[in-house]
């Protein structure tokens, strides 16, 4: 099976052959990533431009190694120091690019849809890294392979999405992504930071952290952005950690075996203690090392590559 | 020489007209209703409406034609040639211009704009506040004096209920009706679509229903008191309805809008990001057209209205977050209100007909609306059995912002005529 869409826009619509078809790459990738030397020419004469209109650490970074580890050409620009400054809209900086022979371009935006915008007038392929509160398919997948690589499976599992929902596209990627795959998902979190109509997604929203932890398989902890509370969203980033915080004695509710996640920056002691953030039981590490491997997947399969594990 | 309109039927609500008929017009006015097949000379001009209907020219209470200051988007000349593709004789520009429609001087330079170089008759809106800022009161009554026809903040609420208040007793002194954006800035501030399942699913940030519904509920409190006119535009919600429907059994003189894009569209059209969709307020739920159709059906709102709202393409091509609201509707309205109302059976051809010409001629004073012997020979003539694609190809109105592109309708304007004079003929606007 070979990768049948332009562009990657996000989880939701994706068919489970397809999400399976990433996950299966990656593995392979994440070999390459344990190596000595880690560089394949897979991708030797590709370029991949990474345009973030946000600030970000991790998944710029991730991208960019994963281009490099596959010898792609890789080219970063920040908005900030770019021709954005000076009022160039997105259609014609996509349309530079594009005109520079690009063939990947790697978009984070603050504006949903900005990725969907690009993609309908450039030639090169576009990967979402994240846009507005609408999709994060890249976090969402490399989610994904974490759990599939720790409890074996997807499917039948129970997965309780804590936080800030309302605002996230890490979450809406895993909802679309996660219930794809099989698992049931749930979400928690105050009422003012869930959206509507959760059940008509076929998600559980609940405002109990108890209840949404009772015999979950893994707790995906969402990032809490303390400008929210500013905002008055919720009353304070104390009652927020009391109530909605995850720590050793709340995780007694979920299964034995349950696996914490954390896309990362975190917040420590508000929405995750240190003691489960630096436990065993957390992956919070992993997941970046597998959020490499799993862009090298996209990226390679993006450029034509072929699902057969082999990687040249 | 005169003008017939032969063979179509014509319906004109005003006088309990819907039959077969010639229309004769001369001088610019209609001369009679009848049978007129051996009074034609050669030397008269005839239309063929045989297969068609005749109605008073098109009334459109709700547009923006954006002259003067934002010409790039459009112009009086501009406005009012897609209004002649669409059917309508008449329309009424609200007044967020730049600089705003808030003194007398802006309602003269409208009506001097619209006399030099529109083809449809144009009726300046004024402002309720100066610079439609909300703070202090426009002179309404010298705006009344010099033409105004009616008062409204459109594009914006009247944050404040002192004020809005005010605006209403005032107005009910210039007997003028209040034209209300009904809108609680605070709920729906930064909202870019209707908040609900499509919201979740975009990541888009949500306007509630409850925001509209809110200033409605206000609004009605308010008119109540003051015992003003008041007109909700774009009614696009069930609560409003409800509020208004209530309000009217207590005697309240209030009424209500529905557009084109309200009945056509729901939230699910904003998948896709297109920026077409984008308009405020924005496209609701299932649940919401249908209760705009039954408040239609039952004579809760007896008005449409298009909310022509056209924006330069440069401006809509971007971030669905960072796009003006607003679609362009003039020149699609008639057929699109055809298919949701007409061929779903919400609303008899009468009533239909009446929604978009005696009533709201009626609603703010103005003259038309009407077939009547010695009236202004405004005349619209439909093909219901034309159908077209819409295409932004014979497009008038400079904001090509629609988001029917490509939609094969049924039911179309085909004829215009305006005191007399033939401003668009066989779909070709002319002038």
């Amino acid at each position: 099976m070979a990768w049948q869409h332009k562009d990657l826009l996000g989880l939701r619509g994706l068919s489970k052959q397809e999400i399976e078809l990433i996950l299966d790459t990656a593995a392979p990738m994440k070999d390459i990533i344990g190596r000595d030397i880690k560089k394949v020419p897979t991708l030797r004469g590709k370029s991949v431009i990474c345009l973030f209109y946000e600030a970000s650490t991790r998944t710029r970074t991730s991208f960019e190694l994963a281009g490099k580890f596959m010898s792609a050409d890789t080219v970063n620009i920040a908005a900030s120091s770019s021709s954005v400054v000076k009022g160039e809209s997105l259609i014609d900086t996509g349309k530079t690019l594009d005109a520079m022979g690009t063939d990947i371009i790697v978009i984070r935006h603050a504006a949903s849809g900005a990725p969907h915008l690009l993609a309908k007038h450039v030639k090169a392929r576009v990967i979402n890294a994240g846009d507005g509160a609408h999709e994060h398919p890249t976090q969402g997948l490399l989610d994904m392979y974490t759990i599939r690589e720790r409890k074996g499976r997807l499917e039948g599992l129970t997965v309780t999405i804590l936080g800030d929902v309302l605002h996230s596209r890490v979450a809406r990627s895993n909802i679309w992504g996660l219930r794809t795959m099989g698992a049931d998902v749930r979400v928690c979190g105050p009422s003012t930071l869930l959206p509507p109509e959760l059940a008509t997604i076929g998600v559980q929203a609940f405002t109990c952290i108890e209840e949404a932890l009772d015999g979950a398989d893994v707790v995906n902890v969402l990032r809490l952005q303390l400008e929210r509370q500013k905002k008055g969203l919720f009353p304070t980033i104390r009652e927020y950690a009391r109530q909605f915080g995850l720590n050793q004695e709340r995780l007694k509710r979920c299964k034995p075996d349950v696996l914490v996640l954390h896309p990362g920056p975190m917040n420590r002691g508000v929405e995750i203690a240190d003691d489960v953030a630096d436990a065993d039981f957390a992956a919070i590490e992993e997941q970046v090392t597998n959020g490499v491997a799993v862009r090298m997947a996209i990226l390679y399969l993006m450029m034509g590559g072929s699902g057969s594990g082999a990687v040249h | 020489m005169a003008l017939y309109i032969k063979g179509g039927r014509v319906i004109d609500p005003a006088n309990g007209i819907n039959k077969i008929a010639d229309i004769k017009i001369e001088e610019g006015l209609i001369a009679a209703i009848g049978d007129f097949a051996g009074a034609i000379t050669e030397a008269d001009e005839v239309i063929d409406a045989t297969g068609k209907l005749v109605t008073p020219g098109l009334i459109d209470i709700h547009c923006h034609l954006r002259e003067p200051g934002l010409e790039a988007k459009e112009t009086i000349a501009t406005g009012t040639r897609a209004a002649a593709r669409g059917g309508f004789t008449a329309v009424c520009a609200m007044p967020n211009t730049k600089p705003v429609c808030d003194s007398q001087t802006g309602v003269e330079f409208i009506y001097n704009r619209a006399q030099a170089t529109g083809l449809v008759r144009v009726y300046p809106i004024g402002a309720i506040t100066k610079g439609s800022d909300g703070q202090e009161l426009a002179e309404m009554a010298d705006m009344a004096a010099c033409g105004a026809v009616a008062f409204s903040d459109d594009g914006r609420p009247v944050p404040r209920s002192d004020i809005m208040r005010l605006g209403l007793q005032y107005a009910q002194m210039v007997d003028k009706v209040i034209i209300s954006h009904c809108e609680d800035p605070e709920l729906a501030k930064d909202g870019v679509m209707h908040e609900g399942y499509w919201s979740t699913v975009l990541g888009l940030r949500g306007i509630p229903a409850a925001a509209e519904a809110i200033m409605v509920a206000r609004d009605i409190l308010l008119a109540e008191s003051a015992g003003a006119k008041l007109h909700i535009a774009h009614v696009s919600t069930a609560r409003s309805v409800e509020l208004i429907r209530q309000a009217q059994w207590r005697g309240v003189n209030v009424t209500g809008e529905v557009c084109p894009h309200h009945l056509a569209l729901t939230d699910a059209a904003v998948e896709g990001f297109h920026t077409a969709t984008k308009v405020n307020p924005p496209l609701r739920s299932d649940k919401d057209i249908e209760a705009l159709r039954s408040a239609l059906n039952d004579g809760t709102l007896t008005i449409l209205a298009t909310d022509h709202a056209p924006h330069t393409a440069e401006e809509k091509a971007c971030e669905y977050n960072y796009a003006p609201f607003g679609i362009s509707g003039l020149e699609t309205a008639w057929p699109l209100f055809w298919r949701e109302l007409v061929e779903a059976g919400v609303m008899t051809l009468p009533s239909f007909v009446a929604a978009l010409t005696v009533a709201p001629a009626k609603r703010l004073g103005l003259p038309g609306g009407t077939l009547s012997v010695g009236a202004a020979a405004d005349v619209t003539v439909i093909d219901p059995e034309h159908t077209e694609t819409v295409t932004l190809e014979n497009w008038q109105s400079k904001g090509k912002n629609t988001p029917f592109v490509g939609q094969i309708l049924r039911s179309w304007p085909v004829t215009t005529i305006v005191g007399g004079r033939v401003v668009m003929r066989d779909r070709q606007v002319i002038g």
